[in-house]
């Protein structure tokens, strides 16, 4: 791009002036932006700006830190909602081929996109002729096992603890993002011409018996096809609410999970983890932001000392070295 | 080609008249500018990624992440192409439609200039530029006479002498005989050579040799002749003018090539980085992958873990592309661009007696001009106005031009009131003399007085020119003539119009004619020169101006004590730096004379030793001179110039004079502009004849300055004597004090052969100051060469002149004084500027700035792109090295062209880490940029560290948090979509709080930018995140919903706090200390400036400079030959025309 003005303009070139000395004026416009003297601050790094914020960084973090690192411990006690996760670790939801075999558009409801999905979604895209709803490799490997809670009590029946299976995935997500197909009358019939994935057992418009978490918009599913960062995550599977202020969501005592086994995690040396956990207002349990925090803090302090002293001893030997210019 | 005959001349297919400097039309812009732009390594590279990433199976990123940002950078390339395009356009179109008459048919018919056809025959009236390559037929002067103007060609302003062959001539204003001309030309084709062109005229059955003199160039301008025909030879893209130009080379700066080299290191880590990062892949595939199948399948291409490795490969450097970002060479560009545009527009290097302002012709160079080391510069016109003034005199012993105040006591001049000259219609205005002693010995008609100005109105070769009635232009072929000459015609005795025979001169109002006799020219040899006139009272008498030295030995004895006297004057006048000259004449008897002019007019005649018989006739005239007087010219200085010098010189700049004049001259201009000064510890002088005394006087001068450099133990020597392989540098030397050194063009030419080159350029580096006279413009650009090959520097050349082009080209910055010399110097330069002391201002304030914001771009663009890409890096040891991206494909697009490139720009087009007060002041800021301290290898593994830091740091700071972390709702935040959300706000933090760490200089503007983009950044996140673009394009925009649910965890706003404090510290406390630790000079001053302008109790002062000058001898004579022979020529030739007159009458 570079300007080298290799035309010479032959006799009229150049900054000549015109015989008669009636040019234009050629003298540059007096502005500020043009002679470079636009006003401006002009912030210095000085002993005086830089040690106290050192302190002062060192001030805010250590306290800040502490506080957040409380918080994350007293996410202990059973009180207030509880939580009901699953886990699975060293699975890939991160993988590349596995984020991208998905058709957004036909979760979202697009007539044309469900009975023809994206390429994206190979191999899990058609299956015996026919269009998988939903499609790709993230619906298909949808977790599925049931885990169900009990308390067991003094009697010999378990009770049962209801659990919610609605309220657990992103407000966006189950009204914007995922939508039934329209059309027809009964969700199968809006999902006519399609055919389960094939790790499924039950097709998506027989995921859940109430119509407004069912097919794709079940939140369970929802939950699933949000792929997680990182190979170790849990996910939001139940929600336990309080009924009462005066008796614990879950008392003490013994409790009794069955899992309806239906995942296979073993072949890929991947592990299934179930998590029960109250919240904060900081989100769950995880003391790493406090613990870096506090050493943040710490480290800031620290070195603002070190830097202090330093200054202290080389700014007066460099001071009376006299600058001679 | 046949004169007036279009259609056997189409035959040969000459081009026609059109010149075309535009490179594209409306019709090939697109292909062709593309086409171009893809010739570029950077492009093609982007283009070959844009295929890559085409290809579905390897590409992780969608194809419109390279295909925007790569269309935004060709386009604003080809929009910038075709803004150029379009003024050239718009320049050819106006010189192709200028008018020009042709005559056709017996009749003069107007016609536009891309219409003439080789073999037209074409008018040309005065003033006018010549419309093609024209031979020239005939003219309004005697004897086909045309004189011309070639400032466009080679710079010179001074009139030139082209004459027609005596059989055109003839052909006069006669049109009929004009269009019947049927003379063939015969020549050869087309080259660029200006001053060689070889023909055959055959007309009539005879043939005539034609040479260059015949031949008025393109471009040209006719002067002084009412008009002339000439038939057209080489048209439009022939012409030699067309020839000449176009050819420049392009020139790199040090940043460039370096930019290359670290784009190659980026290449190679980047080769590195997908190859580890391959081999991840393929364990990963094999030992977990492989057992994930159930539920993600590999491709059914994919035979083993080895394949997708493979293609991982080439997935990840697509991905990791961004190291090279697409955006740095245009970004470059853009900056530089900014910067030139900044000194275009620079009201303090406006020069408003000319009306131009500085001009930054080339737009690639800027930050160079921050690291100069050394200064070519040229004299003449650079360092002085190449304005001679007539200043100081003595007439027959008495010395006139001093200001005398009331008690007599010497005063300086600028005290004293200007001579009033109004008692002279004739005078010249502009001219001012303060002595008025010498205008009232010239009113009582002092007999030595009128007689020493009668010398200088008659002896000179001076054209006049008179367009309106008493107002008098002089044409000199030097400027110290001009000088004299006006000077005659302020005081009364006015030098009015010459023919080829006579003078006529207007002496105290009264015209009187002067016979010509003979003029003897000057020469190099003789430095004198001498005119022999016949007096209106019919005496011959010669006049003699010249050298002091040669004139001393031609005086008659009776004027011994007389000559004494002037010698003091002399020593006197030189003692101020002044060009001074003798002045003598002599009446001779008449019959001497004539015995005299025919021993002459044989010797003139005579084929063998014609030259040497000449100079005997002449020396046989010049003798017995009686003594006149002697004057002395100021070879002004520029403004500003010894204040100039001196600052560069502390801003550790070297300067070195390069010129063809003669040493005396060049050393006293040297001393006067403080090159050298007096306190210097020695100055050498260089002035062998062959290659011994050469390198004897080179080792001498190195032996005082360093004698240890001589010794074979000396590190250099022994780098040396391993025989280096080119290119190799030679280190710099620092010698024991200050040392100057003079070396003229002959022992140059020595010095500048192979062996001694290195010698050479070992002792010149060292001495502060150098002179180098007597050069020719080849030698000039030799030097610089020289100096380009060994050493590690940039240079600098400035001239005005044609002969410096060559230097101007060669030099890795060349500037050109838009001054006297024409426009040739300007036109080849990179920098035009209209006064020597603005160069202070180029360097030391525009050159620093650019210099320092290209490096601080650089730096913090490198750095801002290893953040950025290397998060790949740690993400693919949690993502199956899938080459998954951490960040929306989106934010991918738009980092490097939209949310950061606005801060960027205002960084490096507005910061200042001083103002131009302070650059000025201490001109030992500039020390960086030379030993390019604040971006080099070093600086770029600095910024690659702190790019992986930070990458680090922003990548394991957030991962560390969310893992297993959840909303306080209880929904989880682990999700891919929002971790990239976090990721890639929290990065913006950091480098935009990175960037204003950088900013040392906060403008409005810079405000808007900086904090605008981060805002912008947000605005364009929920943009892209809202609920209508998601659902118009599900599968382009995927991250429905995800600003708005990750955006008001607690979290997010503390990770980002704790990644920009991490990332942050460690820069804040390693700038803190490094000038504590390593404190620079810089740093130094840096801190006084600071000190100053917080407690601004000491003003800058500007230290006065001191006038000291010694006592030196100078005696000049800036003369060339040519005018005087063509004056002469015309009068030898007298004989021979009227013979061809005559016989044409016959006819």
């Amino acid at each position: 791009m570079a300007m080298n003005y290799n035309a010479k303009d032959e006799v009229d070139g150049g900054p000549q002036c015109p015989p008669g000395g009636t040019a234009k004026n050629r003298r540059p416009d007096n502005t500020a932006f043009k002679q470079q003297r636009l006003p401006a601050w002009q912030p210095i790094l000085t002993a005086g700006t830089v040690l106290p914020t050192f302190f002062i960084i060192g001030l805010i973090f250590i306290p800040i830190g502490i506080g957040i690192f409380v918080t994350s411990n007293n996410i202990r006690e059973i009180e207030g909602n509880v939580f009901m996760y699953y886990g699975l670790s060293n699975f890939y939801q991160n993988h590349r081929r596995y984020v991208k075999s998905r058709d957004d558009s036909q979760l979202n409801g697009d007539s044309s996109a469900l009975l023809n999905p994206s390429k994206e979604c190979e191999p899990y895209r058609r299956n015996e002729d026919k269009p998988i709803a939903p499609c790709g490799a993230i619906a298909n490997s949808m977790f599925n096992d049931t885990l169900e809670l009990f308390l067991v009590g003094n009697e010999s029946y378990p009770t049962p603890i209801p659990l919610k299976k609605k309220g657990i995935a992103w407000w966006t997500d189950k009204n914007v993002k995922f939508r039934n197909p329209s059309g027809g009358e009964s969700l199968k019939e809006r999902f006519k011409g399609t055919t389960k994935p094939v790790n499924w057992v039950k097709p998506v418009y027989m995921l859940d018996s109430e119509p407004d978490n069912n097919g794709f918009i079940n939140e369970d599913f929802i939950v699933w096809m949000r792929t997680a960062a990182l190979p170790t995550f849990r996910k939001l599977y139940r929600l336990i609410e309080r009924k009462s202020d005066l008796h614990p969501t879950l008392p003490a005592g013994r409790y009794y999970l069955n899992i309806t086994y239906n995942y296979p995690v073993h072949s890929f040396d991947g592990r299934k983890r179930m998590i029960l956990s109250t919240i904060s207002w900081m989100g769950g349990k995880n003391p790493f932001l406090g613990i870096a925090y506090i050493a943040i803090g710490s480290i800031s302090f620290l070195l603002g000392v070190v830097l202090l002293v330093i200054n202290h001893k080389y700014r007066n030997s460099s001071n009376t070295a006299d600058i001679t210019i | 080609l046949q004169a007036n005959s279009r259609e056997l001349n189409s035959t040969f297919g000459y081009p026609n008249n059109t010149i075309k400097t535009s490179r594209y039309s409306v019709f090939n812009f697109l292909p062709l500018n593309l086409f171009e732009q893809f010739q570029r390594l950077a492009n093609a590279y982007f283009l070959i990624l844009l295929f890559l990433q085409l290809i579905p199976q390897i590409s992780p990123l969608a194809w419109y992440t390279t295909v925007i940002p790569l269309m935004v950078v060709l386009s604003i390339t080809a929009v910038k192409d075709a803004i150029d395009d379009v003024k050239r356009h718009q320049n050819d179109n106006h010189v192709n439609n200028r008018s020009v008459l042709v005559v056709m048919n017996g009749r003069i018919k107007e016609d536009k200039w891309m219409n003439i056809q080789v073999g037209d025959i074409i008018k040309l009236k005065n003033n006018q530029p010549v419309t093609a390559d024209v031979l020239l037929l005939s003219s309004s002067e005697p004897y086909g006479l045309t004189y011309i103007e070639t400032a466009e060609l080679d710079g010179e302003t001074n009139l030139k002498v082209k004459q027609s062959i005596s059989v055109t001539s003839n052909l006069e204003d006669n049109l009929g005989l004009l269009s019947s001309f049927d003379g063939k030309v015969r020549c050869e084709s087309p080259n660029n050579k200006l001053d060689k062109f070889t023909g055959i005229l055959t007309f009539k059955g005879k043939n005539y040799t034609l040479d260059h003199d015949k031949l008025l160039l393109r471009g040209c301008i006719i002067r002084n002749t009412d008009w002339c025909y000439g038939l057209v030879i080489y048209t439009g893209p022939d012409t030699k003018l067309m020839q000449n130009c176009g050819k420049s080379t392009f020139k790199r700066t040090h940043m460039d090539h370096l930019l290359n080299v670290l784009v190659l290191w980026i290449f190679l880590f980047l080769g590195g980085m997908c190859f580890i990062l391959a081999i991840g892949h393929g364990i990963w595939e094999n030992k977990k992958g492989y057992y994930f199948q159930d539920f993600l399948p590999w491709e059914e291409f994919v035979s083993s873990s080895v394949v997708s490795a493979i293609l991982t490969f080439w997935s990840y450097f697509i991905i990791l592309n961004t190291m090279v970002p697409i955006s740095l060479y245009v970004s470059v560009e853009i900056i530089r661009l900014g910067n030139s545009f900044y000194i275009n527009w620079d009201r303090k290097m406006y020069y408003a007696p000319k009306n131009t302002p500085a001009q930054a012709r080339t737009t690639t160079l800027n930050e160079e001009l921050g690291q100069v080391k050394y200064v070519f510069s040229d004299k003449t016109g650079t360092l002085t106005q190449n304005i001679m003034i007539f200043n100081k005199c003595s007439i027959n012993g008495i010395i006139y031009g001093y200001g005398y105040d009331k008690n007599g006591q010497r005063v300086e001049v600028s005290e004293v009131k200007k001579v009033d000259f109004s008692y002279n219609k004739l005078a010249d205005p502009k001219f001012s003399f303060y002595d008025n002693t010498l205008v009232e010995a010239m009113k009582k008609g002092d007999h030595w007085v009128h007689l020493f100005f009668l010398s200088l109105s008659l002896c000179h070769t001076v054209m006049s020119e008179e367009k309106v009635e008493g107002k008098l232009v002089y044409q000199a072929q030097s400027p110290d003539e001009g000088a004299l000459v006006t000077a005659a015609r302020n005081f009364g005795f006015v030098f009015r119009s010459r023919t080829s025979e006579t003078i006529m001169v207007v002496e105290m109002g009264e015209t009187k004619v002067y016979q010509l006799l003979a003029i003897l020219d000057f020469s190099a040899v003789r430095k004198r020169m001498s005119v022999i006139v016949r007096t209106p009272e019919d005496r011959v008498m010669l006049f003699c101006k010249g050298a002091d030295t040669i004139l001393c030995q031609l005086l008659h004895p009776s004027c011994r004590s007389l000559r004494d006297v002037t010698m003091e004057h002399l020593d006197d006048f030189a003692f101020e730096g002044l060009r001074t000259l003798m002045v003598a004449y002599r009446e001779v008897d008449n019959a001497f004379y004539q015995a005299w002019s025919k021993k002459h007019s044989e010797a003139c005649l005579s084929l063998e030793n014609r030259e040497d018989k000449i100079s005997d006739v002449y020396r046989e005239m010049e003798k017995d001179l009686m003594l006149l007087g002697a004057t002395a010219i100021e070879d002004k200085l520029q403004d500003g110039v010894p204040e100039t010098i001196t600052t560069l010189n502390k801003a550790k700049i070297k300067i070195w004079v390069l010129t063809g004049d003669k040493q005396e001259t060049a050393v006293n201009i040297a001393y006067a502009c403080n090159i050298f000064e007096e306190e210097m510890d020695g100055i050498f002088i260089v002035e062998g004849k062959n290659d011994e005394t050469v390198r004897q006087e080179l080792r001498l001068a190195r032996k005082k300055m360093k004698p240890e450099s001589l010794l074979e133990s000396d590190p250099v020597n022994t780098y040396l004597n391993t025989k280096p392989q080119m290119p190799f540098r030679i280190p710099e030397e620092v010698p024991n004090g200050n040392y100057g050194l003079i070396i003229n063009g002959y022992s140059l030419a020595y010095a500048l052969e192979g062996n001694l080159e290195l010698e050479l350029l070992r002792t010149v580096c060292m001495c502060k100051g150098v002179i180098c006279c007597r050069m020719t413009p080849l030698q000039k650009a030799q030097v610089v060469e020289l100096m380009k090959r060994y050493k590690e520097v940039v240079t600098l050349a400035i001239g005005d002149g044609a002969n410096d082009v060559s230097m101007i080209k060669a030099a890795h910055i060349g500037i050109g004084i838009t001054g006297q010399e024409g426009m040739q110097a300007m036109l080849n330069s990179d920098y035009a500027i209209s006064q020597f002391c603005y160069l202070q201002r180029l360097l030391l304030v525009h050159g620093r700035w650019s210099y320092n914001r290209m490096c601080k771009f650089l730096s913090y663009f490198f750095y801002k792109n290893f953040a950025f890409t290397l998060m790949h890096f740690w993400y693919a040891f949690f993502s199956g090295f899938s080459a998954q991206t951490v960040y929306d494909t989106w934010f991918i697009t738009f980092y490097n062209l939209v949310y950061t490139s606005l801060p960027v720009l205002s960084l490096s087009l507005f910061d200042q880490d001083v103002n131009e007060t302070w650059s000025l002041r201490f001109p030992e800021l500039y020390d960086p940029g030379q030993h390019n301290l604040y971006f080099n290898k070093k600086e770029f593994v600095k910024c690659l560290v702190r790019g992986i830091y930070s990458s680090f740091v922003l990548f394991f700071i957030p991962m560390r948090t969310i893992h297993n972390s959840v909303h306080s709702d209880g929904k989880e935040i682990s999700d891919y979509q929002s971790f990239s959300l976090l990721v890639q706000t929290a990065l913006l933090c950091v480098v935009t709080v990175q960037i204003a760490l950088d900013t040392t200089y906060w403008t409005l503007i810079s405000h808007i930018f900086t904090w605008g983009s981060l805002g912008f950044y947000f605005c364009i996140l929920f943009l892209l995140y809202s609920d209508g673009l998601c659902l118009m394009f599900p599968n382009v925009f995927q991250f429905l919903g995800v600003a708005r649910n990750t955006l008001n965890l607690p979290q997010m706003w503390l990770i980002i706090i704790l990644s920009v404090v991490l990332c942050i510290l460690p820069v804040i406390g390693y700038r803190f200390l490094k000038p504590l630790f390593w404190p620079a000079d810089v740093d130094k001053i840096m801190n006084r400036i600071h000190l100053w302008t917080r407690h601004p109790l000491l003003p800058p002062t500007q230290t006065k400079l001191r006038h000291t000058r010694p006592r030196r001898s100078s005696y000049a004579f800036s003369h060339k030959q040519g005018f005087g022979a063509l004056i002469t020529s015309g009068k030898t030739m007298k004989d021979k025309v009227f013979k061809k007159n005559s016989f044409s009458f016959k006819k």
